[in-house]
Order: C-alpha cells, then sequence, then structure tokens
C-alpha cells in the first residue's frame, strides 16, 4: 500500500501538509513505553483502591448484605453498598420518560450478571479484593429473560415497574406513502434477523481517579472517558453538584476505545461517591473480567424488515420492526443506538417510502451503550441481507439489484425519507471503480472454479453509508413532537478549537477531541501548518481536557467518527482567522495590502516582492512583546479559541424527520469465501473494501481506520459473542471464550479509495472510523449465505453452527450403544447425567445413610458441616474441589418424594464465592448379589456465576466430578468400590478392545 | 484480578519440594510454568495456602532416552522440548503436537508436565501421552510410582496425582519409524482444542486417540481397519465419547470431526 | 529451602534492561504490578492478568514471558528486558521501533510494547522468517487498532534489512 510515504528532506514548501502520510508525533512515546495512560500517572500519597463485588445472578432481590467481616479487613477503608452510594447520589438519568431509576450499583436488586453490588476501598487492590472475598450477600433469585423477544412475552419476568412490561419505548414513524408502495407492489420480499451481541475490547480498561474536596464540595476526576460530554452533566447531577464544582479531566494517552470508554461514566459516580465516602481519593482499574461482564455491549437486535419490490429489483418502500435489547437499564445515552442511525435507514438506496416500528426492551443482560458502527451493524444487517434476498428470490444478481437502488451521483445533497442530509457521494462511481480495481470478475471466475470442483464458494455485497458527526438531537427522536417540545430543543454539533501563539512565535493547539490512538495531535499539526506556512514540527497540539479550565462543549470527545469532520475543520477555521489578522498586522507591517501577502516557508511575504518578508515566528511574538504596535481594530493576535456547530445539524421536526449525523461517507465491499468441507470454517478468500470518506487528510492513518474497522468487523463475523445462558448466566467472561480474531485469523483486505468532498465541513473530509464495523459483517454474512443456499445466515459464523444445513442429518449411534444422538443438543443448557455406585452395603443401610447427618458429613469429601433442619431438609457448608479451583459453598438439600428404600429425589442449591448451581437428582437403590447396592443416579442441574462465567466450556465435566465425589465419598464411607462409574467409562472399553482388537 | 495470599517456596532440592507437599497436603501447589496455574490464582479460582517453585532444580530440566523411552523432566519447558535436534526422529507426534500448543510466549515458560498435571481435557501433551501410551512417574516423600497415561486421567482435570504427590517427569515410548499424525481443530490457532486427533501406527494396527471432547483424552487400539469397518469404529468411537454441547461447538459437530479427521488419520498412518 | 511467608514482603533483586534493580513483594505481587508501581517501568502494560492478550510481554532470562503470570519473586536473579531498554537511547529509536513509526503499525500503541518485545527477541533468533512466522508469533498478541498487517510489513522489512546486514557482513568476512 503506497500510503506510507516519507518526506524528502528538500520538500516543495508551497506543498500542503495536508494529504501527506506523516509521521506520527505520537509514536516515540508509545514505542518506548513511555506512554502516559491513566494507570501509569502518579496518584496523591493517599490514595485508595477500589474494588467492586459483582452480582453472580442475572436477577435476584439482594435481600442482605454484610460487610461486616470487609471493613474490619486488614488495609480497608471503607465499604460501600446499594444503600449508601443512594444517599450520595441520585439516578443516573434514563433515556425515556418513564419513572425508572438507574443506579451505577444495585439498590435492591440485582438485573445482569456483573451489576456492582458493593465497593471495598482499601490501601491496595489486592487488600481490596482480599476484602471482597468477605462480603456475604444474600439474594432471592428471581426468574430472568435474555431474548429480547421473550421479554415481550405477557408472561416475562419483569425488570423495571416503571415500563410497561419490558417495554422501554414503542415509537412508530411513517415517512410517504409506505402502505400504497406495499399495496403497489410487485413483491413484498422480508427477511428475519438477529444481530448478536459483542464489543469491542479496548486492550486498556477503564481508569478513574476520584477526589471529593469536602470543603469546597466539589469533585476532581481523571477518567480515560471518550465523550461525549454531555455526559458531564448526567454525572453532575448524579453526583449532587452544579457543573462548575465537577471538574473531569482526561489523561494524555488513551488504550483505545471504540465508544467504549463513553460507559466508564456510572463508575465515575460510583468511585467518586467512594471517595466521598472515605474522605480520600480514591483509584479503580478495571480489570478484564470486569470489563468483560460489566463494561458496556453493543445492543443485539431483532428485526423483520419487508420491502415492497417490484419485478426488476427497485425497491419502493421498505417496513422495518426492530426489537433492540438495551440490557437491563437504559442507560444514557440509550436508545441512541437506534436512532443514530434513523436518518439513514434507507442506507444507499433511494426510497421514499418507510414505516418503522421501533421496540426497545430490557432484559437481563449488561446495559449497553457506543460501541464502534454505533446502530450501523445491526441496521445493515438486515438491509443489506433484504437486497441478498431480493436478489436470490427474483432471481437477479445481487450487484445489480444494489446499483438499479443507488441514489443517483446528481441527487446531492440528497434528503432520505426519514431526514438525514447526504452531504455528497458519487456511488454509482464507486462502484464501478471497486468492481474494476478489485477484479470482481476474476473473483467470479475463482468462485466458478471452486464450485466446479465441488467446493462451497460465495461472493457478498454490501453498500452502505456511513454517517459521522452526530446531531446531538437525534436521540430526541426517540419522544414524540410533543415531548420534545416541552423538553425543549436538542441539536447540533459543537466543536471547539483553540489556536495560540507563545512569546517567542511558537504555535499550540487544543482541542476537546480526546484521542485514543488516532493521531489527532499529528493531523491538527499538518492542518495549522499549511495555514500558517510552517512545518508541523513547528506546531504542538494538546488534546488533554480539563472541564475546569478548557473550551469544551456537550459535543466533546471523541465518537461518531467526528474528529477529521468537524474538529479539524474548526481547528483550521481559528488558525485562518488568527492568520487574517496576523496578515493585517503584516500588512501595515510590510506596508502593503493583507491580499498581497502568502504564508510559506515559515515567513509571511509579498507575492508582488517575495523579499519583502517577516519571518512567521517574529509576527507571532508582535502581539505578546508589541501589542501597542497593532492596528488598532485588528485586536489582539494571541490566541483564537472557535466554537463550530453546523447549520446542517437542525432538531428533528414535527413529522420526525432528522438529519441525523452531518457527513455521510459511503462504502461498497465485496467479497468471496470459502467453507471447509471438514472443518466447516469460513476463509475469506479476497475482500475488497472501497471508501469514501471525503478529503483524506492523512492516508496512512485512513487506511489504519478502515483496517482496524475490518479487523472488529470481521471478529463480529465470525468470532466475538457476548454469549449469555437462557438462564441469564454470561458465558464469554475472559478472553479465552470472547475470541478476537488476531494476526493469523485476520485476511488483508484490499483497500480502495475515492473522495467526494463534504461540502459541509470546512476541509470537506467525513468520519472513516466506523464503515467497516457496518458494511464488513454482512458483506461477508451474504458471501457464506451464497456458498451454501441458506436463507439465514446468523452471526458469528461459528462453524458448529452449519453442520445441520451442509450435512444434514447426522448419522444415528451404533444400534448397541448408550449414547445418542438425543441426548445432546440442548438448547436450555442444562447440565445432564447418569451413573452408579457399588456400595458394599444392603439397601436400607445406604438408605439411613442418606438421611443421616453425621455419616453424610464424614462420607461427602469437603463436608464441613451437615445439618439436619427437619426430616427432609439439610443445611451443609461443603468445600467442592474440581483440579485446582476450590470453592467452598453454603448448600440446602431437600429430599423428596421418598420411596424406602428403593429411590429418593435429591434437589439442592449452593451458593459460594465462585458461584451458585442448583440441581436435582433421582437416586434409585437395588440391591446387588453380593449383598450390597447399586447406586444409580440421574441428575439435572444448572450452574452460574463465576464459574460458569470463566469456565464455561468445563461445566459440564466439573459438574460430573463433583456429583461422582459425593457417590465415591459414600461408598467409600460405606465400604464399597473406591470409585464409581458414569456409564461404561471410554477407557474401560478401550482396554477391553485393546485385548481383543475388535471394534463394535 | 490479584491473587489471593500464598507463601512462596524456592525448592532447591527435590526433597524440599516433596516435604512441603506432604505437610501441606492439598493446601500447597506446585508451580512450574505458571501458564495453567497463574491464570486460576488470578481469577481466585484457586485459592492454595502454599505455592512451590520448582523450576530452580536442575534436575528435573533434563530430556533424557533411555531404554526405549524419552523421558521429560518436570521442568522442562516445552519451548525446549521442541528445540530438542532429536525431537522430530524420536517423538514425530510430538514434534506435530507441540506447535498446536498455546502461543510461543506461552511454550516458552510452560512446561510439558505442568501442562499434563493440569489435565485439560483439550490440551495437546495430555492427548499425547495417551496416544503414545506414556507413563507419569510420580513422587511422594515416602514412594515413587509410575502409572500408564490411560490410567492417570480419570476425569475433567482430574489425575491419579495425590495432593503429596507431584509429577517428576512423564516418558513417551520412542518409536522411530513409526507413523504418526496429528490434527487439531480449535477456533483460532493456539486455542483450546475443540477436537484433536493423534494416529500412531501400533505393531497390530493403529492407536487413534481423540482430545476435546470427554472428559480427557481417550484412546482406541483397532487393527489396520478400512471403508466400513473404519467408518462403523469410528462412529461408534464418536458417540463413545460423550460429546456435549458449549459455547464454541456442538456435540454433533464434535461427533463429525472425530469420524472425519479420524479416518483421515487413521488412513494416513496406515499407508 | 527458601520459604517467603505471605503476609510480609521480600526483597528482589534482578537486572532490568542491563542494570541492577531492586524493590520488594509479597510472594503474591504479580510481576505486571510490581516493574509497573514498585519500579516504575510503566511500559509494561496490563490488559488481560490471564495471559491471552499479550500487552505484558517482557522476556526474563532471555525467554518470552507474561509478566502477568509471573511472581514478582520468580524474576528475583533474573535478568529483565522490558520496553524501556529497546531503544539505544532515551532520544532515538531502535530498528524496530522506527520501522513501526515508518508503517503506521501502531495507533493506542497500549498493545505495542509487548508486539515489540515478542519480534525483537523473535527477530534476533530467527534469520528470514517468511510473512506466515510472523503472523504466527504475532497470534500471541491482542490489537484491536491496526488490523495486525502494517505490523507485519514493518516486521519484514526489519527482517530483510537484518538479512542484508548479514549477507553484506559474511561478504566482508570472506574479502579479508
Amino acid at each position: 500500500m503506497d500510503s506510507f510515504r516519507k518526506l524528502p528532506a528538500d520538500s516543495d514548501p508551497t506543498k500542503l501538509w495536508v494529504g501527506q502520510s506523516i509521521a506520527r508525533v505520537e509514536d516515540p512515546a508509545l514505542l518506548t513505553g513511555r506512554g502516559h495512560f491513566i494507570d501509569d500517572l502518579g496518584t496523591r500519597p493517599d490514595t485508595l483502591h477500589a474494588a467492586i463485588l459483582r452480582s453472580p445472578h442475572p436477577h435476584a432481590d439482594v435481600v442482605g448484605i454484610d460487610t461486616v467481616a470487609a471493613r474490619g479487613a486488614n488495609g480497608v477503608a471503607a465499604v460501600l453498598t446499594g444503600d449508601d452510594v443512594k444517599a450520595l447520589t441520585s439516578s443516573l438519568v434514563v433515556g425515556v420518560k418513564a419513572s425508572v431509576e438507574c443506579w451505577p450499583i444495585a439498590v435492591g436488586r440485582v438485573r445482569y450478571v456483573g451489576e456492582p453490588v458493593a465497593v471495598v476501598v482499601a490501601s491496595d487492590r489486592y487488600l481490596a479484593e482480599d476484602a471482597v472475598d468477605l462480603i456475604d450477600v444474600q439474594y432471592r433469585v428471581r426468574p430472568s429473560v435474555v431474548d429480547p423477544l421473550l421479554a415481550l412475552a405477557p408472561d416475562a419476568p419483569i425488570l423495571h415497574n416503571g415500563f410497561s412490561g419490558n417495554v422501554a419505548s414503542d415509537r412508530t414513524f411513517r415517512y410517504g406513502d409506505p402502505e400504497r408502495a406495499f399495496a403497489e407492489a410487485a413483491r413484498r420480499i422480508a427477511i428475519d434477523i438477529r444481530y448478536p451481541r459483542n464489543s469491542c475490547t479496548p486492550i486498556e480498561t477503564y481508569g478513574v481517579v476520584a477526589e471529593y474536596d469536602a470543603a469546597e464540595s466539589a469533585f476532581d476526576i481523571l477518567a480515560n472517558f471518550q465523550g461525549p460530554f454531555s455526559i458531564h452533566a448526567v454525572i453532575s447531577r448524579a453526583l449532587k453538584v452544579p457543573g462548575n464544582r465537577l471538574r473531569l479531566r482526561t489523561p494524555p494517552d488513551s488504550g483505545g476505545s471504540f465508544g467504549v470508554k463513553q460507559g466508564v461514566f456510572p463508575y465515575i459516580v460510583l468511585i467518586s461517591a467512594a471517595s466521598r465516602l472515605a474522605g480520600r481519593p480514591v483509584k479503580w482499574i478495571e480489570d478484564r473480567l470486569e470489563h468483560l461482564t460489566g463494561s458496556v455491549s453493543a445492543t443485539n437486535r431483532v428485526t423483520t424488515l419487508a420491502g415492497a419490490v417490484a419485478a426488476d429489483g427497485r425497491i419502493m418502500a421498505l417496513d422495518w420492526d426492530q426489537v433492540e435489547d438495551c440490557g437491563a437499564h437504559l442507560r444514557a445515552p440509550e436508545p441512541a443506538t437506534l436512532y443514530r442511525m434513523h436518518g439513514n435507514l434507507t442506507g444507499a438506496y433511494d426510497i421514499r417510502h418507510l414505516s418503522v416500528r421501533n421496540r426497545v426492551v430490557v432484559t437481563n443482560k449488561t446495559p449497553t451503550g457506543l460501541n464502534r458502527g454505533f446502530g450501523g451493524p445491526q441496521l445493515y444487517f438486515a438491509l443489506e441481507r433484504l437486497v441478498h434476498r431480493i436478489a436470490v428470490e427474483l432471481d437477479l444478481d445481487p450487484l445489480d439489484v444494489i446499483k438499479r437502488n443507488l441514489i443517483s451521483s446528481a441527487a446531492f445533497p440528497y434528503r432520505t425519507a426519514s431526514g438525514a442530509l447526504l452531504d455528497s457521494g458519487n456511488y454509482p462511481e464507486a462502484v464501478a471503480r471497486a468492481v474494476e480495481q478489485g477484479g470482481l470478475e476474476e473473483l467470479k471466475n475463482r468462485r466458478d472454479t471452486a464450485r466446479a470442483k465441488g467446493n462451497l464458494y460465495g461472493i457478498g455485497y454490501a453498500a452502505v453509508v456511513e454517517p459521522s458527526v452526530s446531531n446531538m438531537g437525534y436521540i430526541t427522536t426517540v419522544l414524540t413532537a410533543a415531548e420534545r417540545s416541552r423538553a425543549g430543543p436538542k441539536n447540533g454539533a459543537q466543536a471547539t478549537a483553540t489556536v495560540a501563539l507563545d512569546p517567542v512565535g511558537c504555535v499550540t493547539v487544543h482541542v476537546a477531541s480526546v484521542p485514543q490512538g488516532q493521531g489527532h495531535r499529528t493531523v491538527l499539526s499538518q492542518v495549522v501548518a499549511d495555514v500558517f506556512g510552517i512545518a508541523p514540527t513547528d506546531v504542538r497540539v494538546n488534546t488533554e481536557l480539563d472541564t475546569a479550565k478548557d473550551a469544551w462543549s456537550i459535543a466533546s470527545g471523541n465518537y461518531a467518527s467526528r474528529f477529521a469532520p468537524a474538529v479539524a475543520g474548526t481547528v483550521k477555521l481559528a488558525a485562518e482567522r488568527l492568520a487574517a489578522r496576523l496578515s493585517r498586522v503584516a500588512a501595515s507591517q510590510l506596508n502593503t495590502d493583507p491580499d498581497d501577502l502568502v504564508f510559506v516557508g515559515g515567513v509571511v511575504r509579498s507575492k508582488r516582492n517575495p523579499d519583502n518578508r517577516l519571518a512567521f515566528a517574529r509576527l507571532a511574538a508582535l502581539g505578546h512583546w508589541s501589542p501597542g504596535s497593532l492596528p488598532e481594530d485588528v485586536g489582539q493576535t494571541l490566541r483564537e479559541t472557535v466554537f463550530w456547530t453546523p447549520p446542517q445539524l437542525t432538531a428533528p421536526d414535527e413529522q420526525d424527520r432528522v438529519n441525523s449525523s452531518l457527513c455521510h461517507g459511503f462504502i461498497f465491499d465485496f467479497c468471496g469465501v470459502e467453507i471447509d468441507r471438514t472443518t466447516l470454517t469460513t476463509r475469506i478468500d479476497r475482500y475488497v473494501t472501497m471508501h469514501d470518506c471525503g478529503t483524506i487528510l492523512h492516508p496512512a492513518m485512513v487506511d489504519g481506520q478502515i483496517r482496524g474497522g475490518f479487523a472488529q468487523a470481521l471478529g463480529a463475523a465470525l468470532y466475538e459473542e457476548y454469549a449469555y445462558a437462557p438462564d441469564g448466566s454470561f458465558l464469554t467472561g475472559t478472553f479465552a471464550d470472547y475470541l478476537l480474531p488476531t494476526a493469523v485469523e485476520l485476511p488483508d483486505p484490499i483497500i480502495l479509495h475515492i473522495q467526494t468532498p463534504s461540502p459541509f465541513t470546512h476541509l470537506g473530509s467525513k468520519g472513516v472510523g466506523e464503515g467497516n464495523c457496518m458494511s464488513t459483517p454482512v458483506c461477508i454474512a451474504n458471501a457464506v449465505a451464497d456458498a451454501l443456499g441458506a436463507m439465514h445466515v446468523e452471526l458469528p459464523l461459528a462453524p458448529a453452527r452449519f453442520s445441520e444445513m451442509i450435512r444434514g442429518t447426522e448419522i444415528a449411534a451404533p444400534g448397541n450403544s448408550s449414547a445418542s444422538a438425543a441426548k445432546t443438543g440442548r438448547a436450555d443448557r442444562r447440565l445432564r447425567g447418569e451413573g452408579s455406585a457399588s456400595v458394599s452395603a444392603a439397601p436400607d443401610k445406604v438408605w439411613a445413610m442418606l438421611l443421616n447427618p453425621a455419616t453424610l458429613k464424614a462420607a461427602i469429601p469437603g463436608c464441613r458441616h451437615v445439618e439436619r433442619i427437619d426430616d427432609s431438609r439439610f443445611r451443609a457448608d461443603v468445600t467442592i474441589g474440581i483440579g485446582p479451583v476450590k470453592g467452598r459453598y453454603r448448600a440446602e438439600v431437600t429430599l423428596s418424594e421418598p420411596d424406602p428404600p428403593r429411590a429418593v429425589t435429591i434437589g439442592g442449591r449452593a451458593e459460594g464465592a465462585l458461584g451458585f448451581g442448583e440441581g436435582e437428582g433421582r437416586i434409585t437403590l437395588a440391591p446387588n448379589d453380593r449383598g450390597g447396592t447399586t447406586v444409580r443416579y440421574v441428575y439435572d442441574a444448572a450452574i452460574g456465576g463465576k464459574i460458569a462465567t470463566i469456565g464455561g466450556r468445563l461445566l459440564d465435566g466439573a459438574a460430573r466430578v463433583v456429583v461422582g465425589e459425593f457417590f465415591a465419598g459414600l461408598a467409600r464411607h460405606a465400604g464399597g468400590s473406591a470409585r464409581p462409574s458414569h456409564r461404561p467409562p471410554a477407557r474401560l472399553i478401550a482396554r477391553i478392545w485393546s485385548l481383543f482388537g475388535t471394534p463394535r | 484480578m490479584k491473587p489471593a495470599p500464598f507463601d512462596y517456596v524456592r525448592a532447591e532440592t527435590i526433597d524440599e519440594a516433596l516435604a512441603t507437599l506432604a505437610n501441606e497436603g492439598g493446601e500447597a501447589r506446585i508451580i512450574a510454568g505458571g501458564q495453567s496455574l497463574m491464570a486460576m490464582l488470578n481469577m481466585r479460582l484457586a485459592k492454595p495456602k502454599t505455592v512451590v517453585d520448582i523450576m530452580r532444580l536442575k534436575n528435573l530440566d533434563r530430556i533424557e532416552e533411555k531404554a526405549g523411552v524419552v523421558v521429560v523432566g518436570a521442568a522442562v519447558r516445552q519451548a525446549s522440548l521442541m528445540g530438542w535436534p532429536a525431537l522430530p526422529e524420536r517423538l514425530p507426534l510430538i514434534a506435530l503436537a507441540l506447535p498446536w500448543t498455546g502461543h510461543v510466549q506461552t511454550r516458552s515458560r510452560g512446561t510439558i508436565c505442568g501442562s499434563i498435571a493440569h489435565a485439560d481435557p483439550s490440551a495437546e501433551m495430555p492427548l499425547a501421552l495417551i496416544a503414545l501410551g506414556g507413563e507419569v512417574h510420580l513422587r511422594s516423600a515416602r514412594s515413587r510410582r509410575r502409572i500408564a497415561a490411560r490410567d492417570f486421567f480419570t476425569g475433567m482435570m482430574t489425575t491419579e496425582r495425590a495432593d503429596d504427590e507431584l509429577i517428576e517427569a512423564v516418558s513417551f515410548p520412542v518409536t522411530p519409524g513409526r507413523h504418526c499424525a496429528f490434527r487439531e481443530v480449535a477456533r483460532r490457532h493456539g486455542d483450546f482444542a475443540i477436537v484433536a486427533c493423534a494416529a500412531v501406527a501400533t505393531r497390530d494396527g493403529v492407536r487413534l486417540a481423540v482430545g476435546g471432547v470427554a472428559d480427557a483424552p481417550v484412546a482406541r487400539d483397532w487393527p489396520r481397519l478400512d471403508g466400513s469397518a473404519l467408518d462403523d469404529a469410528l462412529n461408534a468411537f464418536a458417540y463413545d465419547l460423550d460429546a456435549r454441547d458449549d459455547i464454541h461447538a456442538t456435540a454433533r459437530y464434535r461427533r463429525d470431526l472425530v469420524r472425519l479427521i479420524g479416518r483421515d488419520l487413521v488412513r494416513e498412518v496406515c499407508l | 529451602m527458601t520459604r517467603l511467608p505471605s503476609d510480609r514482603r521480600h526483597p528482589v533483586c534482578f537486572r532490568l534492561n542491563g542494570r541492577p534493580v531492586h524493590g520488594e513483594a509479597e510472594p503474591r505481587l504479580l510481576a505486571t504490578d510490581f516493574l509497573r508501581q514498585n519500579i516504575g517501568a510503566t511500559g509494561v502494560h496490563v490488559g488481560c492478568e490471564h495471559g491471552v492478550c499479550g500487552a505484558c510481554t517482557i522476556t526474563v532470562d532471555g525467554m518470552l514471558t507474561r509478566a502477568c503470570l509471573t511472581l514478582a519473586v520468580q524474576i528475583d536473579g533474573c535478568d529483565v528486558r522490558t520496553i524501556e531498554g529497546l531503544a539505544p537511547s532515551a532520544d532515538r529509536l531502535g530498528t524496530l521501533q522506527s520501522a513501526f513509526r515508518r508503517h503506521h503499525a501502531l495507533q493506542c500503541g497500549f498493545c505495542t510494547p509487548g508486539i515489540l518485545m515478542s519480534l525483537d527477541h523473535f527477530l534476533r533468533q530467527r534469520a528470514s522468517p517468511n510473512r506466515a512466522e510472523i503472523r504466527e508469533l504475532l497470534s500471541g498478541h491482542l490489537c484491536r487498532c491496526t488490523g495486525y498487517t502494517p505490523i507485519v510489513e514493518a516486521a519484514l522489512e526489519v527482517a530483510a534489512d537484518i538479512a542484508a546486514e548479514c549477507k553484506s557482513e559474511k561478504g566482508e568476512a570472506s574479502d579479508a
């Protein structure tokens, strides 16, 4: 890729810096391990460290929290529970009008696995975690719901009384005349899709350092928060301080965010409350287990999308039915994921008729928030799958269907049916160039060759309009017009920039852009260098934000890919305004007109007479040293701060039309995939992505953004899912189970560019960071659908999911095998098993043992204490170990359906630091021919909590070990065989076979 | 994710390590490469009172061939065995399996015996030990004993090792000239195996060992089979492994892989 | 036998990037926390604390090591190298680091120190690695920003430079 251009030493001084891939100023520090990430910065000597106890249950009442032992533990300064936090703070703002509260910690009830339940603050993190282990919480478990459609059912468990059932919002929208379009259309073609949960998981986690100044009733907080700073108001309101008593600062470096670090704000409130209670600064660095369970996730969504389609594939209308799952709390800014794309519901297509139903539901899962793509992945998965389906149904080439519907190049600026104003674009040209430069014809030949060999090969397409620079008012589309007029207008997207000159004539720039690796400091130095005719190395840019001292607005921050279009343009404006004033000063010094002057090569000189010149540095310093010599009406030339808000970002109108974003880029992707017939893995044979992001400021960085977005999108397509069991247990709690693609899994995309500058931004640039998150998952899904001739394709494309589709019904088990296919493939994830043990005591003796606490205690390994509550109930304190994993559990066991001495049902619940379990088993005792007993058991269990989150893959086997140990202990105690058998073990068979050498 | 407190013992002789185990029973754990144990300590899944580091014990750091077996000491790192010049010739199956074990950065510290002691059902070294019919050399303060691989793994991450024993070494029979084959299917390179298969030609036929499906790796010995007899044997084996669904793969998918990959490997080895 | 009780700090003396350093650690203190907070080597980053992401990768006695899976007390007496020792001096970048900069092989920089340590170690031992071998080495690291390709390109460029240098040195040696 020839984007990496080096600058020759004697470069042309009139050549612009913008558009070149100069070396990044951020790199030397980062490459030598001298970054300033939040955990690298020193803290005050009296700073305490926080650890958080989190809920193992998806839904439960908190009956009691015993913190006595924790509070007395070594090094502990304070322990907070929900009641403490509630006393110090107000509820977080909820995105819709409902009498629902949202706290950063559970108050009386937990609603998702990972929800904070208590906070320990101690002299170091190790001691804090020790104390967390000493907190004893009593839960009363409630039924839970994790599927959004099940959450809509009338008998679903209800999470919040203030919503209508579990529906936080139900809005319909109508644009044009969709009913007529559907009535007149040749076909109605619809699809149902489910988009899974995933998250961008930056490698650096959340960090907060909070300090409360009791004397001034003010908070000083350092956090790797990424914006938008509208959240500042949410935080100050929650902490019950006026805005000017909440100082929020960001560290110089942030290790990636991708939207996720917007979601640190509840923890800002929580840790600030802890600081206030403890009377000392408190620091919290999130660990990875916490991050996967309790930070944010993108929404999962269920969508039915129908198109009114003409015979030639023209789409006349769309009918959207979206059910958006925002997790357990509707936390700000949700339901923004749904409404961010509201203006783009017709994608890249010229469709004038639209009907929409948007329902937002809550479920017992982690609350959702910003994630790269933010609503785009979910929307385009439906839209582009529909386009593919239309092609299949009408027997057309999918690319033809796309081309037939694309907005024409003459139509820009184009107002979509739902209100977005698409600034510029040439979609057909972009597609044509991609097809040619990306080699689509050749790819089709590859497909045909592969298929001729009997291989599973497919080609997929996606056309996507990528919005950037969000309209801060788009979220109010969720309200009705009447509600909006009561609430007051919300619109715009203010960017701020300050350009300043110092006494020796050097330039500094400050922006409220909070980068997390996007090279803002470098790009802005290029922009300003071009204006002043100096080198980028002469411009120093600071991107740290301090709300107490810097210029900022609610729109400040780095999200919605706003840097290039909004922030960079604002910087240029500020520099230009300053340059204009400097021009007038120079003109008077050089005795010419400002129009005659040019800033180039470090000087300001006359065009007519190049020798008539002034060094830029000297001119710049004049404002400091000799303000009196400046012309009277010029004003100061020391600094310029600009607040820029684009006029196109107006509030939603009375018809619910909203220009949800300022700029719209275009992406057209196509790819070829092959599915291996043995492993069923999907291999990307070629991936071509064409981007129009307007004016390119730094080619290498733009390609970097595309590669990074593509990588995360490939993860979403093939590997990543935040998986929950139907009972609400969270199953992907470590990086061993939440699978990020590595260098081996990631193919190299072919990246192509076309540039149609935006007329709405000062530099003509648009955002580029999120596009592939919107296009790549559905492009790959379409290719897989093409390869398999499949109607339904679900992400992630785990190979096992293709078994039935590709191979049909499985070969049956051999006739004399006790195993069967039916036993497996359980959707409910309950653990089931059976086995038997041989005990050398008669059945009635064994029966007596089962009912005798003393015998049970002696028989069960690790049992410390068994107490009989009544004839059929026992309480036990047991230590259960599987390999190195050992935990102590409080268990309650109930005997029921007794049929002495033949059979009994044992039911139990166990709870401990590592998790909880519940199950039921039927035990039958039958006399054997040696005067002893054959004990048979069948059990059905579920395990949740930490051990399920971390070791989900091993749970089945773990349960077998635990149950096996119980019967082994029983047998040993009664003098029977030391080891029970769980059905004839495979190794026993192997031994027999190896003796006889015969297969079955 | 910080470990709970523990005493750290740096053993300078093996007797010191064994004495600690004898005194502390199940409350002490050996740390060798730490690649499995440390993650468990950090997550507080395991909270031993004492951790005994054996990596300074020089005499455990040996790879020796004697009497037809290769003995790999407890302190031998996976990278060391992988770099042993005689490996491809003396233990070709292990040469095939080691590149699939974790990553360069974990093999540089992780040990062969540590992986076997940890007994993860998807791990490659326990599978190789079963496939080759190796032995585990256990030692306590009182005694030494050797257990055949097939008797050592008793269940999910559960082995015959008593609390006061450590694995002093493992031994793999040398079978020069015998064909062997290995194949692993995982979601990503270096991940836990969804299904891993190892096939070794035996005197009378072939042994096929499968990991990642049952609670521990399992091996079958067959005469030289082909055609429908092989398919039937593989099918029966696949079902007998009692595969389960988990978040990464279904039971059916695993059975399919046993049948398909098993057949490829058996054929390859029987040629 | 050395037994370090859990409730006390114990001296840990080792060489860090060629210089002797010492600190104190309880047995359970992770090498990541020890190096970062007690010694001040904040270039060792913490991304997961279970050995998967690779951000904490250092070398100990010449072995690539996940510092999050290592106890501070285990590096006593060892030769430890971290990212801070990779550059020839405070104001210059090493060959690999310069290549990273040229190829835009980092964005947020959080995973970068670990990756540089892996590559530096690997390229010292491996002549002319191919693309697949480099990708395999990198598979022990997680990056969310770059998509890995620029990292591979930077590594290949450095490998080619090393190979060219070796060739010319051999040429000079045979001329001599």
